[in-house]
């Protein structure tokens, strides 16, 4: 399994044609109290850059952009009823939902965890 | 609300004491503030259940100085919808600056000392972003005689069901006072003006400090174990919850106070007698009616609307819009406020939000949405 990253903070884990997409421990810190999430309906087919998901804090909602195109597999319906799980997990139980890839070539334009590490410290 | 992005923001005297305390500090209304130290939700339950501290000197004093209350008490009710005259020495006030249109040019506090030779003077407290604009407003409207003084203090807001047992351990005799009641006193060792009030629904607090006594007496107030540190994040979700105007969101020039449901700061005899800014609109509309109110809004599920968000009635027409929205902890789930046509306003009415373009059901309920704990003695 590879993980990738976005220059908005969220993070693919890859496994075969399938990516789980979260956002990433830095994005959950800069939100604050996650309490609503919202997960795209399976079946749904993402383009990359297109939105994917909702996170709300208390302060204000953010969207979450999808990282590859590809057609919705999984939702992790779970967050809808705790929301706060994208804060206490957010690279792990805090998924989003699992995408099958479109486009397998679309990786390459991703960040790996070292280039995204470097990214972030240079915020 | 002004913007100020352009200039370098100022800071507070406590700036150094919210980096210390692991603050995020983010630009509001020309300062560095800190929106949140532990995370917004515990500030917010810790205000609600013991004591928090809140730092906003971001925000304007002044006071008004003239010969006597009652020339005083006249130029402050030509400019605000409040009874001035008839307020008592040690008392404060909530009223609001009018334009001629009686639109609202800012939301303020004003008190009236009750040391018998300060007796000529009122003290204001106004919205940071609006300051500079509300003192122009009231200087070039002051008659010969009054003028008005313009403070660098610092304030502080100690606010929470416990704030006043804080406040008498620190040496402060205030155990007495009521809700408005306003005086010196001395607080850890350090002479303060304050006011049993605040802007969380909850019983507390409002400190004046001289800037250079602020993060003395913030050192103090935080070594309490009752008391913790408490940014505008949480201050916003507490004020949403006690269905408290937003200056700027929930009130503007574009707004009364009648539609804004202000009507409670407008004393009898001022309704009778008008002689304020836009007085014969707000007279007019007490008479008639209005065309919208503001209410409050309760989302169905568990998505917030975000102020701007569109309100619909069941038949799916415009109704209204959402002007302060988000996540109630205490309540523990969406809130919202905004206006809506009069005859879609009455609690009960069902509603749509158009959240992210599609409908989400919603309600309107009573405001506020947490009862108030204001410490009010029986007379």
């Amino acid at each position: 399994m590879t993980k990738y990253f976005t220059e908005d903070h969220e993070w693919i884990a890859v496994a075969g044609n399938v990516a789980t997409l979260g956002i990433t421990d830095y994005a959950q810190s800069q939100l604050g109290d996650v309490v609503y999430a919202e997960v795209p309906e399976v079946g749904r087919v993402l383009k990359k850059g297109e939105e994917a998901a909702v996170v709300e804090s208390v302060k204000a909602a953010s969207e979450v952009y999808a990282p590859v195109s590809g057609t919705v597999v999984e939702a992790n319906t779970a967050l809808s009823d705790s929301p706060a799980t994208v804060n206490e997990d957010p690279e792990g139980a805090g998924w989003f939902c699992k995408i099958e890839l479109a486009d397998a070539g679309e990786l390459a334009s991703l960040m790996d965890e070292d280039a995204y590490k470097a990214f972030v410290a240079g915020l | 609300m002004t913007s100020h992005d352009d200039s370098t923001p100022l800071k507070t005297p406590l700036y150094d004491a919210h980096v210390t305390l692991g603050a995020r500090m983010v630009p509001f209304a020309g300062y560095l503030m800190p929106v949140q130290y532990e995370g917004i939700i515990a500030e917010h339950q810790h205000t609600r259940a013991k004591a928090g501290l809140f730092d906003v000197s971001h925000m304007g004093q002044a006071v008004l100085v003239g010969p006597d209350h009652a020339t005083t008490a006249a130029a402050l009710e030509a400019l605000v919808p409040a009874d001035v005259r008839d307020l008592a020495p040690g008392k404060q006030r909530y009223s609001q600056l009018l334009n001629e249109t009686g639109g609202i040019l800012d939301d303020l506090m004003f008190f009236r000392f009750a040391d018998p030779s300060r007796d000529g003077a009122i003290g204001l407290v106004v919205n940071a972003a609006c300051k500079a604009a509300d003192y122009a407003h009231i200087a070039a409207r002051l008659p010969d005689g009054v003028r008005l003084d313009v403070h660098d203090k610092a304030l502080l807001a100690l606010q929470g069901p416990t704030a006043v047992d804080v406040m008498v351990r620190l040496g402060a005799a205030v155990a007495d006072w009521d809700f408005m009641d306003v005086g010196p006193v001395r607080l850890a060792g350090i002479d303060v003006f304050a006011s049993r009030s605040g802007y969380t629904g909850e019983d507390g607090f409002e400190i004046s400090v001289a800037a250079d006594k602020a993060a003395a007496l913030w050192a103090a107030l935080i070594a309490d174990p009752d008391v913790k540190p408490i940014g505008l994040g949480a201050r916003d979700s507490l004020r949403l919850e006690g269905g408290l105007c937003l200056y700027g969101h929930d009130i503007d020039t574009t707004t009364t106070p009648v539609e804004g449901g202000l009507v409670w700061s407008i004393q009898k005899r001022r309704r009778a007698e008008g002689g304020f800014p836009g007085a014969a609109i707000v007279q007019k509309q007490l008479a008639e009616g209005v065309g919208r109110k503001r209410v409050g809004i309760r989302p169905a599920g568990k998505a917030p609307a975000r102020d701007g968000t569109e309100v619909l009635n069941a038949a799916g027409a415009t109704i209204g819009v959402i002007t302060s929205g988000g996540f109630g902890p205490t309540v523990g789930g969406p809130i919202a406020m905004g206006y809506v046509k009069s005859d879609s306003a009455a609690v009960g009415t069902a509603v749509q939000l158009m959240v992210r373009g599609k409908p989400i059901a919603a309600e309107i309920v009573a405001l506020p949405f947490v009862p108030a704990r204001f410490h009010r003695t029986a007379k």
